[in-house]
């Protein structure tokens, strides 16, 4: 047999076979987590906007503070990290043909790692020895053990990413001379990114702990922030890849259309992976200890990701029109009307996608100097991150888990669940827009972010964002029934719903596609690449702070 | 690796934007002195009541219509926390945090940065209009991080 026809009988084999179900299992109980975090994360983020619209307050016991530190962990780490984890392991095991079982193992260490960090983490949060919000900035000071809780979280995420890389060297060894399938090919991506991007965070936590138990005395503030944000900025870009693969491979199988090519696909993945860690100080630009010159080379570098993102663009565009017309689709849009807009899997992402317009010019808006200092630690900001984050990133997990569940649990998705999809997706969307859009608004006039309900001792300026912050309520309710619906949804789909078949959506090339270069395979030379690239934007400015008097530590809360 | 002819184009185009906004942020920055706060001084934050010019905080004028403001901030208030000046002064503020990270930012204008604890934060303002400016803080600095406010009367 030729490697290709090889490839289709392999194929064929995991068609009939289904999924493995000891792999299922595993990526099943990520998937809880992830929802679980979504439902508290969903609760939490409500009280947040009734708060702020001025309609409740906080009991003491569990104040803004408390409630915000516990929303950004949840959702920003755990709800994105333990369903990246997941899906790409499910992944792996679908394209390549089941995990290995000392993966699969790991797969389960780094699991266990993960929870006990969300216990650390949760349960100092919980005490109110950690209202320190997602960023810990110290010299905030919290209890050692949120600090130990997170360095279990960043292990558990390591382990994982070796697991998959074990499994997918062990496929290219066994198929030599071929390019490892495309969907694996971003899982290798996202983790090799994980892996880079959360060294800088580690290196930070591992120089907290000793300051917390009381054997250092002093903490640099300033090398703390950089290397947080090292890391932070990286997150960004980790989700939106783990977004976008879905969106290259899933979405054109599921509207009945080809892939885009796979070599530009490729390309995307690459330029993701080599540009995105040295951007972190475009969360910096309004702080001190870092040059002009810096900040300025640090923006250059986050506005580079325009180029993958723009050509992420395109190939959507292209294989939505492709498919439109080949279904028959006339005119300059006639194409639009066939696409499958009553089909969930297909209508979350599109407009996930499509949120991403608003979002990235927003982020390229704020990216510029002078544009950040007016809307730097605003709503504003709060504002664009439930855009990418928010809308952009969540409804493209909300798709995935849509087929991504039933696959795995070996169950159907039906035509109820696709309409209770649709108004989730309907629910979410304007949700969103009304909390964005109220936050967009109001950080502009100078609302700012992180901050409980307040009138300054009724100051004008204060009062006038009043009606803006009653959107944040109004968004926030829509969004908390759309959180139950989603999670009622995951659960139904994981242990309710009729027994069946669900296909892992993979799109086919085009017939006439070229293949992708040989150099996409190199990730030595791709990691060579990044860690140039870290190196030049980081080890300068870097040193230049290492000297800055430390600070003893505080508990202002 | 070859790109249809209108992915071309739309690259060149997407990439061109984004070049421009960059030259346009470059030459604000550096040809116009536009560039944002990053005070690059270091004090010992254990020992900023001694270390001039925070021994001692209050507003100077430096010019005529020029002031400068030398100012502590500390969880949760702004030292010197009422400011006043006639309408059409220039005023630099130099600033340093005490304790944890705090951040200021004058709503209606575009002072806002970040002062952290161990640097000497600057930034300048110049204040046209009469009328009474609130100034808060805009980095989360503890439980009573929402009342750390104070006014600036220009008149
Ligand atoms: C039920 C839906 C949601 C509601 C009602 C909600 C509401 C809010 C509100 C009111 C704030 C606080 C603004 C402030 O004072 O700074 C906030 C912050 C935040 N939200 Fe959400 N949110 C929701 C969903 C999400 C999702 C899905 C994500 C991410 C996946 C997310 C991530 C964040 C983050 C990272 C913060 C900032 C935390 C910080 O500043 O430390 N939220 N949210
Ligand atoms: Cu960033
Ligand atoms: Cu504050």
């Amino acid at each position: 047999m030729d490697l290709a026809e090889k490839n289709v009988f392999h194929h064929k084999i995991t068609e009939a076979l289904g999924v493995n179900a000891k792999d299922a299992t595993l990526s099943l109980t990520f998937l809880v987590v992830s929802f679980t975090a979504l439902l508290i994360g969903g609760v939490l983020g409500l009280l947040q906007g009734l708060n702020r619209a001025g309609l409740f307050e906080l009991p003491a016991w569990f104040d803004y503070y408390q409630t915000l530190t516990a929303h950004g962990i949840l959702l920003l780490l755990v709800f994105t990290t333990t369903f990246a984890v997941g899906y790409f392991y499910a992944a792996l095991s679908h394209t390549l043909g089941g995990l290995l079982p000392k993966v699969r193992n790991m797969g389960w260490i780094a699991f266990g790692c993960m929870v006990i960090g969300v216990v650390f983490v949760a349960a100092t949060i919980i005490a109110g020895e950690a209202s320190v919000m997602f960023t810990f900035y110290p010299p905030m000071q919290a209890s050692p053990w949120f600090y130990i809780g997170l360095v279990f979280l960043v292990v558990g995420i390591w382990i994982a990413a070796f697991g998959a890389f074990i499994n997918v060297a062990h496929w290219r060894k066994k198929h030599k001379g071929q390019h490892i399938p495309l969907l694996a090919f971003f899982a290798t991506g996202v983790f090799v990114m994980l892996v880079f991007g959360s060294i800088g965070v580690a290196v930070e936590v591992l120089t907290l702990i000793p300051w917390a138990f009381g054997w250092k005395e002093t903490i640099n503030v300033m090398l703390s922030r950089t290397l947080f944000w090292s890391f932070g900025h990286t997150l960004v870009n980790i989700w939106y890849l783990t977004a976008i693969s879905a969106w290259y491979v899933a979405v054109p199988k599921i509207i009945g259309g080809k892939g885009f090519s796979d070599a530009l696909t490729r390309l995307v993945v690459i330029l993701l992976v080599i540009l995105n860690i040295p951007g972190g100080f475009h969360h910096q630009i309004v702080d001190p200890g870092i040059t002009e010159s810096w900040k300025f080379i640090h923006v250059f570098m986050s506005l580079s990701i325009g180029f993958p993102s723009l050509m992420t663009a395109f190939a959507m565009f292209a294989v939505f029109e492709r498919t439109g017309r080949r279904k028959g689709g006339k005119g300059l849009l006639g194409w639009f009307k066939k696409l499958p807009w009553g089909d969930v899997r297909f209508l979350a992402p599109f407009i996930a996608m499509a949120a991403f317009i608003p979002g990235g010019a927003g982020g390229i808006a704020q990216t510029n100097n002078q544009l950040n200092q007016v809307v730097h630690n605003s709503l504003w900001v709060v504002g664009h991150f439930h855009l990418t984050v928010g809308v952009t990133v969540a409804l493209t997990f909300f798709g995935i888990s849509y087929w991504l569940i039933p696959y795995l649990s070996k169950r159907k998705f039906t035509p109820q669940i696709n309409r209770l999809g649709i108004i989730q997706t309907i629910l979410w969307t304007v949700g969103m827009l009304f909390m964005a859009g109220s936050m967009h608004a109001v950080g502009l006039l100078g609302s700012p972010r992180r901050t409980s309900y307040t009138t300054y001792g009724n100051h004008q300026a204060a009062l006038s964002w009043d009606p803006y912050l009653i959107f944040l309520a109004i968004g926030g309710t829509l969004l908390i029934v759309a959180v139950l619906l989603m999670v009622y949804i995951a659960v139904h789909l994981m242990f309710f719903a009729p027994k069946g078949k669900t296909e892992f959506p993979i799109a086919e090339q085009e017939a006439d596609a070229y293949p992708a270069p040989k150099w996409t395979e190199r990730w030595g030379l791709t990691i060579v690449l990044l860690i140039a690239i870290v190196a030049m934007g980081y080890v300068v400015p870097i040193i230049e702070i290492l000297d800055v008097p430390g600070s003893p530590p505080f508990r202002t809360w | 690796m070859k790109l249809h002819r209108a992915e071309e184009i739309w690259l060149i185009v997407g990439v061109g934007i984004i070049i421009l906004a960059m030259v346009f942020t470059g030459y604000q920055a550096f040809a116009h002195g536009m560039a944002p706060p990053s005070g690059m001084e270091t004090l010992d934050p254990q020992k900023v009541d001694e270390t001039a010019p925070f021994d001692n905080p209050g507003i100077f004028e430096v010019g005529a219509d020029e002031y400068e403001v030398v100012m502590t901030l500390e969880a949760f208030r702004f030292n010197p926390n009422e400011i006043e000046i006639p309408a059409g002064s220039e005023v630099h503020f130099t600033m340093t945090s005490k304790d944890v990270v705090h951040g200021i930012q004058v709503i209606g204008t575009n002072i806002n940065a970040m002062v952290t604890p161990g640097h000497v934060q600057r930034i300048s303002q110049k204040f046209d209009t009469p009328g009474e400016y609130l100034v808060i803080c805009n980095e989360y600095c503890g439980v009573g991080h929402q009342m750390m406010a104070m006014t600036i009367v220009v008149k």
